[in-house]
């Protein structure tokens, strides 16, 4: 139940003014540039982007500076700016087969085209603190070394050759887009990856682990992993042709499946794909593996009742903005709702009194 | 599409490096050129999303991964050459240049355009690539098999 109640202005007011004095901290210390925040922060960056399903680094680099830091509030800030901009269209689907990659491994071929390229990676840091940190941030000098002229191909596709993996079919030129129809189940797997991509990292992160751990049998192996930037191309109708718009940033990557086969399929090796805005890597592994475990109806598996394969629990269950929405808007005031709540269970009280006394008086 | 019988290559390429650049750059190399042709606005700068789209499974359908801002402008010369830009982020001063880049490259500025613009551009942009791709390239890995004791 909903009653208009006014008062609180002067309150909230102050405690704008409040969160701003505090977003801003100690003022001795020199204030964060959103520059500062949008070239150091990358990584919080990225998440902002993916997960706010805008790529656009300054804006998110301001979304996390407002947000001070909150990751999830600054994802919505850029939600609610998403939906002011027009529509200019779609882009053409990105060609990852041209990323110029950062980072390029796959844990299934040592010695595939292209080679395995580490980039910038966390992996194989001893996970020290670092206090040369704290006192400078001089970066070392980077080595370098002639730049590869040879393609990388998806590993994928030497597998697709020899036909031992499934073959992706073909869809709609213009996916279902959840951003301007309400998701409806079953969902198409445009859906569920549009889902996935844009869903929390750490939600889509623990499904994944689940499937690992033995809820829905997936024991996945990452064919490949790639990370680097690719152009966006899009149809421009005042011109007649297309143009690339822009050059992002993605993680690619796409898991390989073992498969015993079905009544209608032969043995074969299965997919699970994901693909995240910016460098995002865990990410991009979790959504491959729920992916995969989503894909049980298709692949004629049966259902383990495992969460991961719950299309409903997952896609309902990823969005964080709506999460958060309904979740924390429970500390927002309800208190007629409580007051008969209350007003309830003073009466059933009052009843069951009356019933001890009846019962020991008889 | 054999991009040598593609009559529009040249402007996609010019377009596309337009998209493409920092918009800081192409203020600075426009500023530089002290050209500041006549023209009519036809759409005055304006932003907007477009929808990224990629492949399930890198080859198979089409979804929709998320948006991106573009900036978007036309403009008309006193000739009435008509030129388009669509730029990446919020750049309205950046689509308004890109515009007038098109404009000019299909007119007699065209060589003065090239060289004192799009050519700075383009050497930016395969800088930053080639050095991008050779700080990679140092990172990547060379196994060595152990050799086991067999004589």
């Amino acid at each position: 139940m909903y009653v208009a109640v006014k008062g609180g202005e002067r309150a909230i007011d102050n405690a704008h003014a409040w969160l701003a004095e505090e977003r801003r901290g100690d003022t001795s210390v020199p204030e964060l540039s959103v520059a500062q925040i949008r070239a150091q922060m990358t990584l919080a960056v990225n998440r902002v982007m993916a997960e706010g399903s805008l790529y656009d680094p300054d804006l998110a680099a301001l979304a996390i500076k407002q947000a001070r830091g909150d990751l999830i509030e600054a994802i919505f800030l850029i939600r609610a700016y998403r939906t002011t901009l027009p529509r200019f269209g779609g882009s053409n689907p990105i060609d990852t087969e041209d990323m110029a990659c950062d980072r390029r491994v796959s844990a299934t071929f040592k010695d595939a085209p292209g080679g395995q390229v580490l980039g910038p990676t966390f992996d194989y840091t001893h996970r020290l603190l670092d206090f040369k940190l704290a006192a400078d941030g001089d970066a070392g000098d980077v080595q370098v070394a002639e730049p590869q002229k040879t393609a990388t191909p998806h590993i994928m596709s030497f597998l697709d050759r020899e036909d031992l993996i499934q073959t992706e079919p073909a869809g709609k030129d213009v996916p279902d887009d959840l951003t301007r129809t309400p998701l409806e189940l079953p969902a198409s797997r445009a859906l569920r990856l549009q889902s996935l991509t844009r869903g929390d990292e750490g939600f889509i992160l623990g499904l994944a682990y689940s499937t690992q751990r033995g809820y829905a049998r997936n024991h996945a192996f990452v064919a490949e992993l790639r990370i680097g930037a690719v152009a966006v191309e899009m149809d421009i109708p005042e011109l007649g042709f297309a143009i690339e718009i822009g050059e992002i940033t993605v993680t690619e990557c796409e898991t390989v499946n073992q498969f015993q086969g079905s009544k209608t399929q032969p043995p074969q090796f299965t997919r699970g794909y994901g693909l995240v805005f910016g460098m995002t890597e865990r990410k991009a592994i979790s959504m491959a593996l729920v992916d995969r475990a989503l894909r049980w109806k298709e692949l004629g598996e049966d259902c383990l009742g495992a969460p991961a394969q719950d299309e409903e629990f997952v896609l309902y269950h990823s969005d964080n903005i709506q999460a958060t929405g309904f979740l924390e808007h429970i500390k927002l005031p309800h208190y007629v709702d409580f007051q008969s709540e209350l007003e309830l269970i003073r009466k059933l009280r009052r009843e069951a009194q009356a019933n001890i006394h009846q019962e020991a008086a008889e | 599409m054999n991009m040598v019988s593609d009559p529009n290559a040249a402007r996609k390429g010019w377009l596309s490096l337009l998209a493409k650049s920092p918009a800081a750059d192409v203020a600075t190399l426009w500023a530089d050129m002290t050209i500041n042709p006549a023209h009519t606005l036809l759409r005055a700068p304006e932003i907007g999303g477009v929808m990224v789209r990629g492949r399930a499974g890198a080859i198979g359908a089409a979804f929709n991964l998320g948006e991106m801002t573009v900036t978007r402008a036309s403009v008309k010369l006193a000739d009435g050459t008509i030129g388009h830009g669509y730029v990446q982020g919020r750049g309205k001063d950046h689509a308004l240049c890109a515009a007038l880049v098109d404009a000019l490259m299909q007119t007699n500025a065209a060589e003065a355009v090239d060289a004192g613009l799009l050519a700075p551009l383009r050497n930016a942009m395969a800088s930053c690539k080639t050095t991008r791709a050779s700080k990679a390239a140092a990172t990547k890995v060379d196994f060595f098999t152990m050799v086991r004791g067999e004589d």
